[in-house]
């Protein structure tokens, strides 16, 4: 039996905004909303992937408003996955290609797949079967969660991965109960990082630093095996604020320390951008005061309630083991 | 052709069980992609798989999911890059699965996959019932049901052919009786992999594959717009299915020299005043019991069903409409449904419903959970049958048999 081993592709990092590749393959053809940073994440997503690419999309804003008969913003090979199916439609596509390169059924060349999957989809629904893809390490593949923090497609519904005391459409702040969801933001990448030994890359982003984001997402690829990226994607609809401050909220999001850009590569963990800052000591995290405010989804806030809040964000600095990354602590 | 060009047509003979013989299928069909996850008594196939590619016999991406749901989201994207792909089930592992079998049929993608029939929870049985394989009957799935090891081992290349077939794209689901069928051994012959190839062609999707070189974008939400002429097609597929499966089986019998019916097995039919009818391995007790009933001189014949989807309804009729009664025997409920009787026996009406001269039909269920159905069993379902045809009467009964008080 021929054993060929398919190598990922080598994705170089781009430098800087200008050394970024000028093709685009997610071009018009979508209807998502006005200051949408999800469709910027796909956008560049596949712009730091290339051409020989195939992507699976889950169930949630980015097939819904994004693939819609007639219309497709895809250049490249694009299939709809269930909900809970990203790390499944990874493993599966990776899977087949091994297969029908080593048996001499295609022609053997490193071919990306990248599937992605909302908040919803991954943190809540599709954690087993990321997990499980996880720990595939013969497959080359990469699951980006990219996380509104809602099920914003049907409706603004809470998620495993909503911030407390959100407003959502699941939790609306009544006359008699001002905060209906009580429960903390899950760990996403965190758990993944330290949940999966051979997972050989997870890395959170934010598509405000574009050119950071894209390079993680080559370093993902170039890298091999299943690896995973978390991005934090400001919704004008969910989040409820004027779409001209997308890149803001996302910004000040890393900036109060709320959510941490960092990577994990073979195990080592490493801060970077604002949050490097941060974690350096050379800046100071943000009150999360103002970026509560600037957004309608935290409205009915009373000050006991941001106190919580930056409280919850303080402990994440303070007394993890690993700032920001693992909630685990010495006593 | 000259005759040393001709290949030989080589077959072995192995003592294996029926998940075995579909574990020799996959090998002789050089699956791809292949996903198990745990449950009886379909997991022995999963087992045999497993040995066959720890021994270098068989080259494939061997998967353990994570759940029934991954294990066949797994093959379907799998089949979208074109990998011929293989996976399988048991009752409420079938279940679980339930949303990714429904956009494999859905999508058109061509699965094939076993269902080790077993009676869904709660309360918990191994034993087979025919409930769970089916709950895909109406989605677009193809479903049969085999009787011996080697009708398994049969029906799977069968099957492969059938599915990929550009005139079809359907999924496949073959079921299998749990333990009566999945787990005793019997003598099987095994073709040989030339002979497998003389038959079996290459999966090909062409312009419908995912590739970079082929750029399609697959699934794409449709809505109200397009959704009912897409269903439409699935059903157009369903019927060339139909029309197609006599070829199959008549192609397979000139390769292989077996299979030659293949919509319904017929025992003692032709002079035969009475039917019984049944899926499976039902067909044994039903067989032996219809030779004792002959030696006392009672015509009844028997019928094994092997395809419902697409359902042989003209040859049905053709068959049945000889006899005055026909005796359904469900493995299987649908609580509720016209007559409170089981699919087979309410789809059997259905089917005979618009006959000029149409045999009355008597509704059973027995050995469900994987009961002992007893030749006396089916001599008392025998009886009922016949008084029904003798008394001209229709009998809107369906009689459980065997329960106790």
């Amino acid at each position: 039996m021929s054993f060929v081993e398919v190598l990922p592709q080598i994705l170089a990092p781009f430098k800087g905004v200008k050394g970024v590749a000028l093709e685009e393959y997610f071009t018009s053809g979508h209807r998502t909303c006005q200051g949408c940073e999800s469709a910027l994440v796909m956008k560049l997503m596949i712009k730091a992937a290339g051409d020989r690419t195939i992507v699976l999309g889950s169930t949630g804003c980015m097939y819904v408003a994004n693939t819609t008969y007639y219309t497709t913003p895809w250049v490249v090979p694009w299939m709809h996955t269930q909900l809970g199916s990203s790390g499944s439609a990874a493993l599966g596509t990776a899977a087949a290609l091994k297969a029908l390169m080593r048996k001499g059924k295609m022609k053997s060349e490193p071919i990306n797949v990248i599937a992605f999957c909302g908040d919803g989809g991954g943190a809540d629904m599709g954690l087993s079967a990321i997990s499980a893809t996880l720990t595939h390490r013969d497959y080359n593949c990469l699951i980006l969660m990219y996380d509104n923090e809602s099920y914003a497609n049907t409706d603004i519904q809470l998620s495993g991965s909503t911030p407390y005391g959100a407003y959502t459409t699941f939790s609306p702040a009544g006359k008699v109960k001002r905060i209906m969801h009580k429960r903390w933001k899950k760990n996403m990448a965190g758990m993944m990082a330290a949940g999966h030994p051979e997972c050989r890359y997870v890395a959170t982003v934010c598509p405000t630093y574009a050119v950071d984001m894209m390079n993680r997402v080559r370093k993902a690829l170039t890298l091999g095996g299943p690896t995973f990226i978390h991005s934090l994607d400001p919704c004008p609809k969910g989040w409820d604020y004027d779409p001209m401050y997308s890149h803001e909220l996302g910004e000040m999001a890393i900036k109060c320390g709320i959510f941490p850009l960092y990577e994990v590569e073979d195990g080592k963990l490493s801060y970077y951008g604002q949050t490097k800052y941060l974690v350096e000591g050379r800046t100071k995290r943000l009150p999360v005061r103002e970026y509560l405010n600037r957004q309608g989804r935290f409205a009915h806030f009373l000050e006991e309630d941001i106190e919580y809040f930056q409280a919850k964000v303080d402990e994440m600095w303070e007394k993890w083991l690993l700032p920001g990354v693992l909630p685990l602590t010495k006593e | 052709m000259r005759a040393d060009t001709l290949v030989i047509p080589q077959e072995t003979e192995a003592l294996i069980s029926g998940c075995e013989a579909i574990a020799q299928a996959c090998k002789l069909a050089d699956v791809d992609v292949i996903t198990g996850y745990p449950i009886r008594p379909y997991d022995t196939v999963m087992q045999a798989i497993a040995k066959l590619i720890s021994n270098g016999e068989f080259d494939a991406e061997y998967i353990i999911a994570e759940s029934e749901h991954s294990q066949f989201e797994i093959v379907k994207h799998a089949s979208a890059v074109g990998a011929r792909v293989f996976a399988g089930s048991s009752g409420v592992g079938w279940f679980y699965a339930m949303e990714a079998l429904a956009v494999t049929a859905g999508l058109r993608m061509p699965v094939v996959a076993i269902v080790g029939n077993r009676a869904l929870d709660d309360p918990g049985a191994f034993g087979v019932e025919h409930n769970d394989a089916l709950a895909v009957r109406d989605l677009g799935w193809m479903l049969t049901w085999v009787d011996t090891a080697q009708e398994a081992l049969d029906t799977a290349l069968m099957a492969w052919r059938l599915a990929e077939d550009r005139r079809v794209l359907l999924p496949i689901a073959i079921g299998m009786d749990g333990a009566y069928l999945t787990h005793s051994q019997v003598l099987v012959k095994v073709p040989s992999q030339e002979m497998v190839e003389q038959f079996l062609p290459p999966y090909d999707r062409a312009e419908l594959q995912l590739h970079p070189d082929n750029p399609i974008t697959v699934a794409p939400q449709v809505n109200e717009d397009w959704l009912i002429e897409i269903r439409k097609q699935s059903d157009e597929a369903m019927k060339r299915a139909k029309s197609l499966i006599p070829d199959v089986y008549a192609d397979f019998h000139r390769t292989f020299g077996r299979g030659e019916s293949p919509w319904f097995e017929e025992y003692m039919m032709e002079d035969a005043e009475i039917a019984l009818l049944g899926q499976g391995t039902i067909a044994m007790p039903l067989k032996v019991a219809v030779r004792q009933l002959r030696a006392q001189g009672q015509k009844v014949g028997v019928v094994r069903l092997k395809w419902l989807r697409p359902f042989p309804t003209e040859e049905l009729r053709a068959t049945l409409s000889k006899v005055k009664a026909v005796g359904v025997i469900d493995r299987d409920y649908s609580f509720g449904s016209p007559f409170h009787a089981g699919v087979l026996a309410t789809e059997m009406r259905s089917a005979l419903y618009s006959l000029e001269k149409r045999p009355y039909v008597v509704s059973f269920i027995a050995g469900l959970g994987g009961r002992e159905v007893t030749a006396e069993n089916v001599i008392d379902m025998s009886n009922m049958t016949m008084k029904v045809a003798a008394s001209g009467k229709a009998d809107t009964e369906t009689h459980w048999i065997g329960v106790r008080g």
